[in-house]
């Protein structure tokens, strides 16, 4: 399977993004935000950092790089595209997923380990996943998700939320949302599913060595997905 | 503008200095001139006060590949790898702009790094507030924390250990403390020294603007009531630039196109320029017309001396200006050729087509002055006599939950839970344990740093008080497994012109070099920060050590965490019961006075050395070195880590239980062993002659001291992680 991952000027998880993806069995490369062309890939990911420093909103100025473009047709034709932390705001800026991302609820950057709740498995990212709950990591300044009403009617209806912010078992409340996300949001579909973004890096967690396991668990059950 | 010793002085230079440039040049300097010589003759670029002392400290070793002298240090780690770092301090700024101050000194000691062409891997900082009543301390906390965070965040470089501490001494003077280490294979390190004539000397990065002007000259003297007005002086920063920087540096270094390399830091252009042509014993020759500045109408003056962030200063090979310009055109950076390297053996500077200054290299290095200064000797305070009475109306549990809700010694999750320390994917231990670690990318091997700093010690007896910091970081290393190899130090001390000051400096340093001459743990990068005073009041003596270590398999990194039910607990070395200095002694017996914990550096090192066999032999479960509020606080943190108890079993013949638990003895650590490892790990202590005691073992959820005296991990827990949480809302 063939996955690239875009690299953003300020872009600084696309290195391990490339290392969990190829430890998992994708063949991975690296994209330069300026390139027209994407390779043939079966995943775009749009990784974590600071694109463009987010001196502007975080990913906006990413969300209007000349491999946009590509990026938004491939999704616009179904191709599978993910965005983690600043990848998720610049799907955000791009309106490739609905709603925005503010600044955390305490004005604090957040790092550390979270539970989050996986209720939709009718889509390519989390088919099969025997687990309900996984344990990912967080770490970003700009992770409170936001929408309208309407916005958000429309997205429960679709079945859009992806992931929430919950305790280890798998109950959703106000205490254990890090950032002030309604709804505990964590990560979210496009209308057709084949765009996720999300705030939590799976990548970080790929390693007994390392914050945890259930990142290895989340990649290995996405490239036996596509394959 | 013509000069004369008065616009000298107010250029923070003396009268007598001012001389020295009059008769070193043969003539009055100009306006710029006197610019470069005030900013290369302060006390934070020259070392004046303090180079007589440095050359004391123990700087060699077999793991050394560069000591003092460079940019940062370099330390062979075996298989080609090297890991260079360093520490530095940014506190007059951080004192003034708090968050710019701190995030610029994170970004300033990164470049120190990767200018050595390593890719940063780590940061660790040593951070240092008034009193938790001073009303500016709050904001100063919340400022600093946002910008170490805000910088290296942005930067993606995890920032993996710290170190923060409060005392009423840092009132006026806070301490920012940064320390980084990056990784680089030995075959690719770049230095600073020019080399060849006619080479194109390139300017990259930011443009140049009028922050930062004079920065290095009030980072060389005293606060007072005007500090306000000092704040143009703070450079602003801009990580974002930085990380281009960063990028399109290492991928110019992949080629063979750089001769020299030097980032702009204190006194910008000017020191840089300097110290590129004085370590090739050049000249070099700038057009300032071609720097790229922010502003306009920026003077040489101006241009000169800037502090401008994320630039950095180039010799190139003769014929690759292309190549490299290609580079940072495709990361958006400013890239323009400047001069040349000369022959002169002076820096001579154009602008506008007229020569601006023209200044014999050497005698802004080499002859910059060099003081003796006056010291004082420290006597060994008496030891107080304790009336063991008071220990009797004492409880344990009384004084515990003093000790760990105390702002010294509580849990800093709220600060370390604001920068990111997982991002690029090898951190293993996390801030909150004995030293961080993060995996060398994609090998086997890990490396273990930790910073630390005992300014109370340092203040009661300044020699012992030097030894006993890089003990204390030689601790933090072995107790996660890890083979101590060489510390970067950061010297923050008062006014050297006073006797006391330099006495303490002096002092210190003696006692830094001997410990890290017996413990083969040499010194190879720092940075000396004298004039941390306001209105005459100095702080504490507060020499910072940051310590690297290698752990050749990273599966065998030790945490401190409790493991397993019915595991034994022993505590390795000696409790005399020493009081004096301690927590308990400070903050429950309202002591002040009376000598620190003596340091015994055999047991230092005997100790260190037989618990890394142990660990090598797989029969360590965790470990935690004891530090701040003795054997009783070390078995806390460890049981709230492990979210587990203990049963504690008193030694035999104890005199008093409250000096053998609050004592803060030197070179001793607690273990945890499968009981039936006992009888082996006994003969090994035996065998290398280190003395043990075996205080307990582990049971789930409690601390029994005895039937009096028990506590539930959640109550430890609750007086740990609180305070500072409720102390910041």
């Amino acid at each position: 399977m063939k996955s690239s991952v875009i690299t953003f000027p300020g872009s600084n998880c696309d290195r391990d993004m490339d290392v969990a993806l190829t430890k998992f069995g994708f063949k991975n490369k690296m994209v330069w935000h300026n390139d027209q062309e994407l390779p043939k890939s079966d995943l775009i990911v749009l990784p974590g950092g600071f694109s463009y420093g987010d001196y502007l909103r975080c990913g906006s100025m990413a969300s209007k790089s000349k491999i946009m473009n590509s990026v938004i047709n491939f999704a616009k034709s179904g191709g599978l595209v993910m965005g983690i932390c600043n990848g998720f705001q610049i799907l955000v800026e791009a309106e490739l997923v609905p709603g925005v991302l503010l600044r955390n609820k305490y004005l604090q950057f957040i790092c550390k380990n979270v539970h989050v709740k996986v209720d939709n498995k009718e889509n390519t990212f989390f088919k099969n996943l025997d687990k309900k709950v996984l344990e990912f990591h967080i770490a970003h300044n700009e992770g409170n998700y936001f929408c309208t009403n309407d916005q958000l009617k429309e997205i429960e209806d679709n079945n859009q939320i992806a992931i929430y912010y919950c305790d280890q078992n798998g109950n959703t409340n106000d205490q254990i949302n890090p950032n002030g996300s309604i709804k505990n949001i964590a990560g979210i579909f496009n209308k057709e599913k084949n765009v996720l973004g999300m705030m939590p890096h799976p990548e970080r967690m790929i390693d007994e060595s390392l914050s945890g396991e259930d990142g290895s668990i989340f990649f290995k059950n996405l490239l036996n997905n596509i394959k | 503008m013509l000069v004369n010793e008065k616009i000298a002085i107010e250029h923070g230079l003396k009268s007598d200095e001012y001389k020295k440039i009059c008769k070193l040049l043969k003539r009055t300097p100009n306006i710029t001139e006197l610019g470069i010589f005030s900013a290369m003759w302060n006390e934070h670029c020259s070392y004046k006060s303090s180079r007589i002392h440095l050359k004391k400290l123990h700087t060699k070793g077999k793991k050394v590949i560069q000591g003092p002298g460079e940019n940062a240090g370099v330390i062979d780690i075996e298989d080609g790898d090297a890991i260079v770092f360093k520490i530095e301090s940014h506190n007059h700024p951080s004192f003034i702009e708090p968050y710019q101050g701190a995030a610029t000194g994170v970004g300033g000691i990164m470049r120190d790094v990767f200018t050595m062409g390593a890719r940063p891997i780590a940061n660790l900082n040593s951070i240092h507030f008034g009193s938790t009543q001073h009303k500016k301390t709050k904001n100063l906390l919340r400022g600093v924390v946002h910008g170490i965070g805000g910088y290296g965040n942005c930067i993606g470089v995890p920032t993996i250990a710290g170190q923060t501490s409060f005392d009423r001494s840092y009132n006026g003077n806070i301490l920012v403390n940064a320390m980084t280490l990056g990784l680089v294979k030995k075959d690719k390190i770049f230095y600073s020294k020019a080399a060849g004539l006619n080479k194109p000397v390139i300017y990259v990065g930011s443009k140049t603007g009028r922050d930062g002007i004079h920065g290095a000259s009030m980072a060389s003297a005293s606060f007072d009531e005007k500090i306000e007005e000092k704040k143009p002086t703070v450079q602003v920063g801009d990580p974002f630039t930085e990380k281009l920087l960063l990028e399109a540096c290492l991928e110019l270094m992949s080629g063979d196109s750089i001769i020299a390399i030097q980032d702009m830091g204190a006194a910008g252009l000017t020191s840089s320029s300097i110290e590129m042509a004085s370590k090739g014993n050049l000249g070099i020759e700038i057009n300032l017309n071609k720097v790229p500045c922010r502003e306009t109408k920026m003077t040489p003056y101006e241009i000169m001396l800037s502090e401008s962030q994320e630039r950095m200063l180039i010799v190139l090979e003769s014929g690759k200006e292309e190549i490299a310009k290609k580079i940072f055109d495709k990361w958006n950076l400013d890239f323009a050729v400047i001069g040349k390297t000369t022959n002169t053996k002076n820096i001579e500077l154009f602008f506008d087509n007229k020569q601006v200054a023209n200044i014999p290299v050497n005698t802004l290095v080499e002859n910059s002055p060099m003081y003796d200064r006056k010291w004082k000797k420290s006597k060994l305070p008496k030891k107080n006599k304790i009336n063991k009475t008071i220990f009797k109306s004492l409880k344990i549990k009384d004084i515990l939950k003093k000790i760990l809700s105390s702002p010294n010694v509580c849990s800093k999750e709220w600060i370390w839970q604001q920068y990111d320390h997982t991002v690029m994917g090898d951190t293993i231990q996390k801030p909150g344990g004995d030293s961080g670690v993060v995996r060398v990318h994609k090998t086997d091997k890990a490396i273990a740093a930790t910073v630390d700093s005992s300014a109370t010690y340092c203040w009661a007896h300044p020699l012992t008080g030097g030894k006993q910091v890089v003990c204390e970081t030689w601790r933090n290393l072995i107790s996660v497994g890890a083979k101590p190899i060489a510390v970067t130090n950061c010297l923050n001390f008062g006014s050297p012109e006073k006797e006391e000051n330099m006495g303490e400096f002096v002092e210190c340093v003696q006692g830094i070099s001997e410990a890290c001459k017996y413990l083969d743990y040499p010194v190879v990068s720092g940075n000396v920060s004298f004039y941390n005073e306001t209105k005459d009041i100095g702080i504490k003596p507060t020499p910072t050590i940051g310590g690297v270590g290698l752990i050749k398999d990273y599966k065998k990194m030790i945490t401190m965490d409790f493991k397993e039910i019915d595991n034994i607990i022993l505590v390795i070395g000696k409790t005399e019961g020493h009081i004096d200095q301690s927590l308990l002694s400070r903050i429950i017996l309202n002591e002040n006075n009376g000598p620190p914990p003596e340091v015994n550096l055999f047991n230092e090192k005997n100790n260190g050395l037989t618990l890394l066999n142990l660990i090598e032999k797989n029969f360590i479960k965790s470990a935690h070195d004891v530090s701040l509020g003795g054997i009783i606080t070390a078995i806390c943190k460890m049981c709230i880590k492990g979210d587990k108890g203990i049963q504690i079993k008193k030694p035999k013949f104890l005199i008093n239980e409250i000096e053998y638990f609050f004592a803060e003895d030197q070179g001793r650590y607690l273990i945890e062993i499968n009981p039936k490892d006992l009888k082996e790990v006994s003969k090994i202590l035996n065998k290398n002659s280190v003395h043990y005691d075996e205080i307990g073992k582990i049971i789930d959820k409690e601390m029994i001291i005895d039937q009096k005296t028990k506590l539930t991990i959640d109550e430890l827990k609750s007086y740990n992680t609180n305070w500072l949480k409720s102390y910041m809302v």
